[in-house]
Parts: structure tokens; sequence; C-alpha cells
């Protein structure tokens, strides 16, 4: 949970960004940092209210999770599936070599 | 490393004195269920490639995941089979990773509030011992695609008919002590899934695979820092995993290093670990609870009726054969590692010589059919069969010895043994005056040997015995010859 203690700086501003695969330019990153600083001490204000005696809240509606039954009614979609894809072939997604 | 062979199982003696292994075990089980986790494409295994896949699993945008029932039931009972807590709120996290098998960038997952928690089964080990072996959880997930590498020189192919099939994750305490007591535990459970049906155990197609966390201390000491290794698709290869990457570390440790917390792969050609590249920050998946999906909510009563349809499982089973038939525990827990086999022995058995029955079911049975490359289903033999020949035995209408010339016409000829007895004449022959007749023979023809047996040699009766049994073919009663022979002879 993020507090008002909460301190984002550029090197965490790199991890987030590696993490989540987003190429942001070496400019952009000072002001990004402090708008991440501004927006998560905005949110910290909600530590200021206690809550140890709330029930997490997972819907304002009311609604419970539906459940479905275990039938086969979706698929062979193939063509549809790899409509989109830069590269397929015999069905297969085609993409540059990842390898572990 | 000398002096293997007296150290215990699970320790590795060192340089600097004896080393234990503190092992835990993630389990991956797929659910037997028709349709995948969160959409309705079919989760069988072997379709051409991208078939089963529907725009829910393919991650298209405006896509929502909705939750199958029945594998919600399955995890309900593999949780009170596993005697485990059930949670009646648990909470869907994303996982999130980038890998080109998984469309959505995350992995639908259970993480602070999974559906199953603590629990324990007993692990039976070689030479009747048992152990208990703590869980720590179960959570439904879903699987990921396939990767296949070796198309193309620059290219992965990718196959998404895996993604979003459903997947339990059952989680042990770091309670295991030897790769034998991991080899064990993974035969229990997987045992146990079979029974209650919430997963086909099948472990060559990857319906069951485990993660194995590894480290080493010396007795008594806190936990040492551990390895993870992944994957792996079959017992024998979890127990020789563990035991070489526990030799690795002692090894580490002994020369004054220090291990590092990773992800190994174990290489099956050469038996060793190796490091998966391991690439910075992979552990950081940034869980948060999936908004797509509610919280997973069910009612005690839902839980009672299942818990309640729950079949007899193999604990129970072991206890009811060794009291009910006069079976050891060890034989015991043989028959009740498969449904089919307790079954299939119940009806050889009934009525008849439970011991007598589990000899012939576990050491003539299993080892033909091992010995043919036979499964148990495909197993000539029916139990009406091999029950018959259990009473052909008792009754005295065949020997011992008989019987298996019996058993291996039955496994090639699928006959019923009496069929086969009549066909070649092997009735066992306890007939006074008929055994008498081949005892005078043998008198005759060996006149010189009677004379040194009446002149005290006793031990040439067991000699005589031989020579009748032989001239009857082996059909002679070998409890008559016996009689009539002392008698013959006085």
């Amino acid at each position: 949970m993020p507090n008002k203690d909460t301190i984002v700086d550029v090197p965490t501003v790199n991890k987030i960004a590696r993490l989540c695969r987003l190429d942001i330019p070496e400019v952009n990153k000072e002001s990004l940092t402090n708008d991440l600083n501004n927006i998560l001490g905005f949110v910290a204000q909600l530590d200021e209210v206690d809550t140890s005696n709330v029930e997490p809240l997972a819907s304002v509606t009311g609604h419970k999770l539906p459940l479905r039954s275990d039938d086969v009614n979706d698929g062979n979609i193939e063509d549809l599936v790899l409509k989109n894809a830069p590269e397929s072939s015999s069905g297969f997604f085609v993409v540059p070599k990842v390898i572990e | 490393m000398n002096n293997t062979s007296t150290l215990k199982p699970g320790h590795i003696q060192g340089e600097t004195g004896i080393w234990e292994m503190v092992i835990g075990l993630e389990i991956h089980a797929q659910i037997s269920s028709k349709s995948k986790l969160f959409s309705g494409a079919s989760a069988s295994f072997g379709s051409e490639a991208n078939r089963n896949v529907s725009l829910v699993d393919a991650a298209m945008p405006g896509m929502l995941p909705v939750i199958n029932e029945f594998c919600v039931e399955q995890a309900v009972k593999t949780g009170l089979a596993l005697n485990a807590k059930i949670n009646n709120v648990s909470v869907f996290d994303r996982k999130n990773y980038f890998y080109a098998d998984l469309p959505q960038g995350y992995q639908i997952s259970q993480f602070t509030k999974p559906i199953v928690g603590e629990g324990e089964i007993i692990v039976d080990l070689d030479d009747e011992e048992q152990t208990i072996i703590g869980i720590e959880r179960l959570h439904l997930e879903q699987d990921a695609g396939k990767s296949l590498h070796d198309q193309h020189p620059t290219k992965s192919y990718i196959d998404l008919n895996r993604t979003g099939v459903a997947l339990m994750e059952i989680v042990s305490k770091p309670d295991i002590r030897s790769p034998q007591e991991a080899g064990a535990y993974v035969k229990k459970i997987r045992s146990i899934l079979r029974y209650i049906g919430a997963c086909d155990g099948n472990m060559e197609e990857g319906s069951l695979r485990a993660d194995c966390n590894v480290s080493v201390r010396k007795s008594g000491e806190e936990f040492g820092t551990r390895c993870e290794i992944k994957n792996l698709n079959s017992i024998r290869f979890i127990i020789q995993a563990i035991q070489s990457e526990a030799e690795r570390q002692v090894d580490i440790l002994e020369e004054g290093g220090t291990i590092d917390q990773e992800t190994r792969l174990f290489d099956t050609s050469t038996g060793e670990t190796r490091s998966m590249r391991s690439k910075e920050d992979a552990h950081d998946y940034r869980y948060f609870p999936d908004p797509d999906l509610l919280p997973l909510e069910f009612t005690e009563s839902w839980v009672q009726d299942i818990k309640e349809s729950l079949p007899e499982l193999p604990d129970s089973l072991k206890k009811r054969l060794v009291k009910d038939f006069g079976i050891t525990s060890y034989d015991a827990s043989i028959l009740v590692e498969e449904k089919d086999y307790v079954d299939f022995y119940q009806q050889a058995a009934n009525g008849r010589d439970g011991k007598l029955t589990a000899n012939w079911m576990i050491t003539e049975l299993f080892g033909a059919l091992k010995k043919d490359n036979l499964s148990f289903s495909e197993s000539p033999i029916t139990s009406e069969n091999l029950g018959e020949l259990i009473s052909l035995i008792s009754n005295g209408t065949i020997s011992g010895k008989i019987a298996k010339e019996v058993f291996s016409e039955m496994m090639k000829s699928k006959k019923s043994p009496s069929e086969i007895v009549k066909e070649k004449g092997l009735e066992q022959v306890s007939d006074d005056s008929e055994i008498l007749k081949l005892i005078d023979q043998v008198i005759s023809d060996n006149k010189d040997k009677v004379n040194e047996y009446l002149s005290g040699k006793d031990k040439l009766f067991g000699f005589f015995v031989g020579q009748v049994m032989k001239l009857s073919q082996g059909k002679a009663n070998p409890g008559v010859v016996n009689k009539l022979l002392k008698e013959k002879l006085k």
C-alpha cells in the first residue's frame, strides 16, 4: 500500500518501465517521477481514514460472481484468432525467437 | 562422497558433516474439465494448433472471463480430500509477466486469498512407514500456451490451445526431507486426484507436473537458501533432480560459497540441474486483484454437499482391505494406489482367500502385465477369472505349480481357468488309488534307494515325493502323496 512516505525516484521509474516493456524517453523521466509522486501522495490521503473494522468492498452493485456450466461452446475459430497476427504459419502464431 | 550406503535417504555426507535436505513441492494439476477455466473453448489435448482458442483466450480487447463452475467444484473437492480448510470467499489476482505464449500479459491466479488453505496428507513410504506432509494452500489458475522453438531458425511458433486451461496449484509445506519422500508425496496426491476425478494424473501428457524447492542445512539449523527446479513431469525425474540439486548445493557451501536463490531446469540427459538464464526482476509479478472478476463466493451447504459426494479415499480403503481381507498393510497400499486395482481386487477376492488373491494379483498379474507391456486396463485376465483361479487353488482342484501354467495360458488366450484346466486335463489328482499306482511304480523303479531309505537314510523321502510328482506331471496332490508314501514306506 502506498503511503505518504512512498517516494518514487528515477531508478524506480526505470524499473517499472522495464517491467511494463515501456520505452520512456530520458527527458520525460524527471517529470514522470514528479507526476507519480503527486498521484501517490493524493491517494495516500485515504490512509487517514481508519478502516481497520471495515470489510474490503469488491463491488458496489451487490452482484455475485456469475458461474457458467462446463460446456464446450467456443473455439474452432482459428482463422479469426490469427487474423490480426503479423505472421502465422500452419495455424501457429509466428514470433521472433524467444528462448529461455 | 563415500559411505552413502549407510546414510539415511535425504542425507548427504560432506567434508564438514552430514547435511539434511529440506524440500517443498508445488504440484500443477490440470482439472479434468471439458472447457477452460474462463472460456467455453475445449480443454482437450492434442488438437490442431489454435483450434481450441476463443477470443477470451486470445485476450482480444473487450472480452470478459466467466468462471467454470465444474472447476470450482473440483478445487473444493480436492481441498476436502486433502483435509484442508475451504475458503468460502476467495479472490482472483493478475500475475503480470510478458511471454509470447501469454497473450493477456498476465496469468489469472489466486495470490492472497486462495480457494483452499492449510491441510495435510498421509504419505506411505517403503517398509510400512508413514509420514504426514502439510499442505500450505491450493489455488486455481490459468495454464499458459505452448511455444515451439525448433520449427524455424529465427522464429518461435505459438499454439494457444492450452492457454486458459484450468490448473490447480497444490503447494506443500517444506515438510519433505528426502527425494524418496517427495516421490511418495506426488504419488499420493496423484492417487487422490484420480480417485475423486479432479485430474487424470497423466504425467506424460503434462496433466500433472511439479516444481521442487530444494535447500540443504545441517541438522537442527535454520533453513538454507532454496532453489526452485521447474516443471518436472515424472516421479523418477523428481527424485533424480532433487538429489542432484542438493548435492550441488552441498558442494558450493562446503567450498565456502553461498547459494543464489534462483530458478533451475533439470536436464534429463545429464541428470543435473542448470540455471535458467534468470531475467532481472523475473519474480516481480506485481499481483493485483483482477478487476474483471468479483470474489468467488459459495455457501457452506454447497461445500457439505460436495463432502458427502466424495468417494472412499485411499487411506480409508487401505484400512478396510487390511481388516476385511487380512492382507498386509504393504500389499494394501499397493492395491489402493489406483481405484481400478481396488475394484478388481475386491471382485476377485470376494468370498475367497484374500492373501492368496493379493499375492497372485501383485506378483503374478502385475508382473505379467509389465512383461507384456500392457496397462492394467488392457489385462487379458478379468477379475472374475483371477477369482476363479484362486478358487481352483483353494479347493484343491489344481496345485500352485499347475496354477502358474494355467495363469500363463489365461494371459495368452483370455480363457477362463476352469476351461483351460478341463481342456488340458490339469485337475489335481487326489484319488488314493490313482496316486498309489504312481507310488508303486516309483518304488519298483528305485529299489536300491528304497533299501537305503529303509536302512535309515531319511533324507531320501523328499526324492520319492519328487519322483511321484514328476510322474503325475505335477497333477498329484502333494499332501496325499506325502501321506500315502509314509504309509507305504513304513
